[in-house]
């Protein structure tokens, strides 16, 4: 590209004449080209096309956070037939919120990702069809929270408060969630604003679950007045504050799965998380997927549902998203065996209550522990 | 227009037709570019969430609301303000001086551009506990000022390079005349630099308080729970409350904002535009007395701590393994990694071919567009208003937006919509730089090459972009660091693994415990720094000194 001045003082105005036709056509099919590219929705009109591409192409919309191994999706196209193309966008909060603003024209067939703490919007969107997969019959019914099976349990995780174990006040580890509020505990606990947090919203409904409606606010009281650091998000609890990294709490908000997490990502490996889980904080999480209302593949949605409920996919879950199954006959890796923590008696607080209180109740948290 | 369409037809192969023709080009891109990808979009979120009800009403005059739009038009200012309080003296250094380095340190101050703010956060949280910030009386974590600190460090490279790269070209005459007259050092400067410089400050100003406005992770993370911004609340009221109508209202009493400061800020380059004389020459002199050698190292050393203290941390931090230090997180990047679609590497392969898009296009248009704002005329005014709001424009707002337009044509989840978007976003860049450059250039010099004969494309190339240049590669570096860094808008759009950035890479690396996971999230943030440094590095050397290149 490099033309002295002399070069472009010649007469070569044929060429720049050429040039600036080519500049000005690219500069259009960049700015326009979008509503005419390549991959403009196939020609509806033409049943060939139609057919094939419903027949064949399924689309699966999650939220960030998913994953799985390579070679697992391809494993429901060999059996079925039928490509997968998995799409992410945004958080679980921003994936309902973007698939209600879309209804009728929905950006996937399935979704993935929608939990217990957005279900009863999605629900209330009129986002899902009903289908009741066969597979359900291995899945534990507590974990089945919408009767008319919009939706379908795909996995479960619990949001527990962890602590550094090397780095404990005297009086060791907390036994239950009141004692949090001690000061000793207190003084040294990180945990997330509920508006901007998803495990920080699940951790105040433990509260919640816990103190009742009468008894949270104290408790928050308590933990504020004891010195409680609050952050935006997860990251910046466990990476900023969190003695993990580097920060001085010894207590934070975060997942049960979290010491498996610390052992399968270490470095040098080691052979003990250095960090424990306060059981009795736990509140539950359960992913759910849903066939969004509007797609043209019902039947390959369904063979997806039942896919994302088979031994394939669900054993793959554990060690690339760090939840659990929600197939019950589907054995845990042995990082989850030898590290993880089963958390019997998980908190929990019906979708109903939790959608029809969530302003509310964030807005007193804040009042109370921001202000 | 006005003044082009003025110029007197030539007896020329160039006939009024054809002339008429390339006008039209030249406006009707850049307005395509922006109806299509900012304006359908914006138009059809509103359109779609609006409810009209006295709701929206309400939510503006809530003292809250008030509240939170006098924090986020206040932080703007006061990080606009300290970022050109910092950055002048460092970009008077460096358009004034020649010395081993200048290029490495003008290259080091883009990099905090491309940073993902989750990495600039944990850099300055760490610079704090070295320095022994984050506790006790001098407790900088969650405060106004770690924000504002932050801010400045993001946004520095606008002032160096943009307005350090047109200082460069001033002439010296007048000042020199000045200070012949007797006028002080400082009184030179009040009185015939800074008016000159005027324009292009004004225009870079808008940049940093556009970026500053719309800042979302570092007010959270920096700046603590209690600080919302517009941008903040926005996102709360659409994604949290489920509350599209309160979140539209906002967001378009930020566009109005938005777009009156872009006008204002436009006005005040127009109006300050015929102060400055350049001579394209290079102004740069050797350090070769003691007064000058001391105000250099005193310029470097503001630049060695506003900008070098953060790197430095980050870069710690990516050495840091175990308990001790090694490239194990370098040289695990380019593996697969559970958590990510592709490994690490290959999202960096994806960025820089969307980075390369869309500073491609935002310089395509944008040379076109700046035609177009410097010659005046209604639709050069709403041209330069208008391109400016998308930098300030909420990333909820615009991904929103296409998610909601571009279902039309079923393109929601092309892989163009990336590039697009950072293409919009890198435009206010690449127009901030070439406009007042532009303008600084005498109309009858377009004149008269006009009535010799030449083409108006003629024109451009012989008149206009041998002065030009170098501020469009500036232009086009900024768009290529701002498409590298870009998140919020990006996290947004949906997405599969081939338009998967190494930006959303780092956000999902640090999205579980682990010390690979955080090594690597840190050492990726040093890649795509030092990626940006080497590009503005060879765009330095490529440009040479005095040689117009592009």
């Amino acid at each position: 590209m490099t033309l002295s001045k002399n070069l472009s003082t010649a007469s070569s105005s044929p060429l720049l004449k050429v040039r600036s036709i080519l500049v000005a056509c690219l500069v259009m099919a960049a700015a326009c080209g979008s509503t005419s590219g390549p991959e403009a929705a196939p020609d509806a009109s033409d049943p060939e096309t139609a057919a094939s591409s419903t027949g064949t192409a399924l689309t699966l919309l999650t939220h960030d956070s998913f994953a799985v191994s390579e070679g697992t999706l391809e494993a429901f196209t060999e059996e079925s037939g039928i490509e997968v193309e998995q799409i992410a966008g945004g958080d679980a909060g921003e994936l309902v919120a973007k698939a209600i603003l879309t209804k009728g024209q929905p950006e996937g067939d399935v979704l993935f990702g929608i939990d217990n703490t957005f279900l009863q919007r999605g629900l209330d969107g009129d986002i899902f069809a009903p289908y009741e997969s066969p597979t359900l019959e291995s899945v534990p019914d507590e974990f089945e929270l919408d009767a008319e099976h919009r939706v379908t349990p795909i996995d479960v995780g619990d949001v527990c408060v962890n602590w550094w174990t090397d780095s404990l006040p005297e009086e060791g580890p907390p036994e239950t969630l009141a004692d949090l509020a001690k000061p000793e505990y207190a003084s040294t606990f990180v945990t997330q604003n509920p508006e901007t947090s998803s495990p920080g919203f699940a951790f105040l409904l433990a509260t919640i679950d816990e103190f009742g409606e009468d008894g949270w606010e104290q408790f928050w009281t308590d933990l504020r007045d004891g010195g409680m650091t609050v952050t935006a998000g997860w990251n910046d609890a466990y990476y900023g504050d969190f003695i993990a990294g580097g920060g001085d709490s010894a207590l934070v908000t975060s997942y049960a799965s979290s010491p498996v997490a610390e052992v399968v990502f270490a470095d040098p490996p080691v052979d003990a998380a250095p960090t424990g889980v306060l059981t009795d904080s736990c509140f539950r999480q359960i992913e759910f997927a849903g066939i969004l209302e509007g797609t043209e593949n019902v039947d390959g949605a369904q063979l997806l549902i039942d896919f994302l409920l088979s031994d394939t996919f669900q054993s793959d879950i554990p060690l690339n998203m760090f939840v659990e199954p929600a197939n019950a006959d589907v054995a845990l890796p042995e990082a989850f065996t030898d590290h993880g923590i089963t958390i019997d008696n998980p908190r929990t607080l019906t979708p109903e209550e939790i959608e029809a209180n969530r302003s509310d109740w964030t807005d007193r948290w804040v009042e109370i522990v921001l202000r | 227009m006005s003044t082009s369409v003025g110029v007197p037809a030539p007896a020329t192969p160039w006939a009024s037709s054809r002339r008429l023709a390339w006008l039209t080009i030249r406006a009707a891109v850049p307005v395509a570019f922006l109806g299509v990808l900012f304006v359908w979009p914006l138009f059809e979120v509103f359109r779609r969430t609006l409810d009209g009800s006295d709701d929206s009403l309400e939510l503006l005059g809530r003292p809250s609301t008030l509240r939170i739009f006098r924090f986020t038009v206040g932080q703007a200012l006061a990080s606009t303000l300290l970022t050109f309080l910092i950055g002048l003296p460092i970009a008077h250094g460096l358009a004034r001086y020649r010395f081993f380095g200048r290029s490495a340190v003008r290259a080091m101050v883009v990099v905090p551009f491309v940073l993902p703010t989750l990495v600039v956060a944990a850099a300055f949280q760490s610079l704090f506990g070295v320095l022994g910030l984050a506790s006790g009386r001098w407790d900088l974590d969650q405060s106004l000022l770690a924000v504002l600190m932050a801010h400045v460090f993001f946004n520095i490279a606008v002032v160096v390079r943009v307005v350090g790269g047109f200082w460069t070209g001033l002439s010296r005459r007048t000042v020199e005349a000045a200070r012949v007259l007797g006028a002080s050092r400082s009184r030179a400067f009040r009185e015939v630099t800074l008016p000159q410089l005027l324009p292009v400050i004004a225009g870079a100003a808008l940049v940093v308080f556009l970026f500053s406005v719309t800042s979302f992770g570092l007010i959270l993370i920096l700046g603590g729970p209690t600080r919302a911004t517009v941008e903040t609340e926005i996102y709360r009221q659409a994604v949290n409350r489920l509350d599209f109508n309160a979140a539209a209202v906002l967001a378009l009493v930020q566009l109005g904002v938005v777009l009156v400061l872009s006008a204002f800020a436009g006005k005040l380059q127009r109006r300050f535009a015929g102060a400055s004389q350049r001579d394209g020459a290079n102004h740069a002199r050797p350090v070769d007395t003691r007064s000058r050698r001391v105000h250099l190292v005193g310029v470097l050393g503001l630049a060695a701590v506003v900008v070098g203290g953060p790197l430095a941390a980050l870069i710690e931090r990516s050495l840091r393994v175990g308990d001790g230090y090694g490239l194990a997180n370098f040289t695990g990047l380019t593996d697969e990694i559970r958590l990510l679609p592709i490994s690490p590497m290959e999202a960096l392969g994806n960025s820089l071919k969307f980075a390369l898009a869309a500073a491609l296009v935002a310089s395509l248009v944008g040379m076109l567009a700046s035609r177009v704002i410097v010659s005046g005329g209604w639709l050069g005014r709403l041209l330069e208003a208008a391109a400016f709001v998308p930098l300030g424009t909420s990333a909820v707002t615009l991904g929103l937006g296409y998610l909601l337009a571009f279902a039309a044509f079923d393109l929601r989840r092309s892989v163009w919509l990336v590039p697009a978007a950072h293409a919009v976003i890198g435009l206010p860049f690449v127009l901030g730089a070439v406009v007042p450059v532009l303008r600084s250039i005498d109309e009858t010099q377009r004149h008269a090459a006009a009535i010799l004969g030449a083409s108006p494309w003629r024109v451009w190339w012989e008149v206009d972009r041998p002065v030009a240049s170098r501020a469009m590669v500036t232009g086009a570096g900024f768009a290529v660091a701002v498409s590298i860094g870009e998140f919020g808008a990006t996290s947004f759009l949906s997405r599969g693994a081939d338009s998967f950035t190494a930006p959303l890479a780092i956000f999902r690396l640090l999205s579980q415990p682990g010390d690979v996971l955080r090594g690597q999230s840190m050492a990726l943030s040093v890649v795509i720094g030092l990626v940006v440094a080497v590009v503005a590095l060879l765009l330095e050397f490529r440009r040479g000194d005095g040689v117009s290149v592009l």
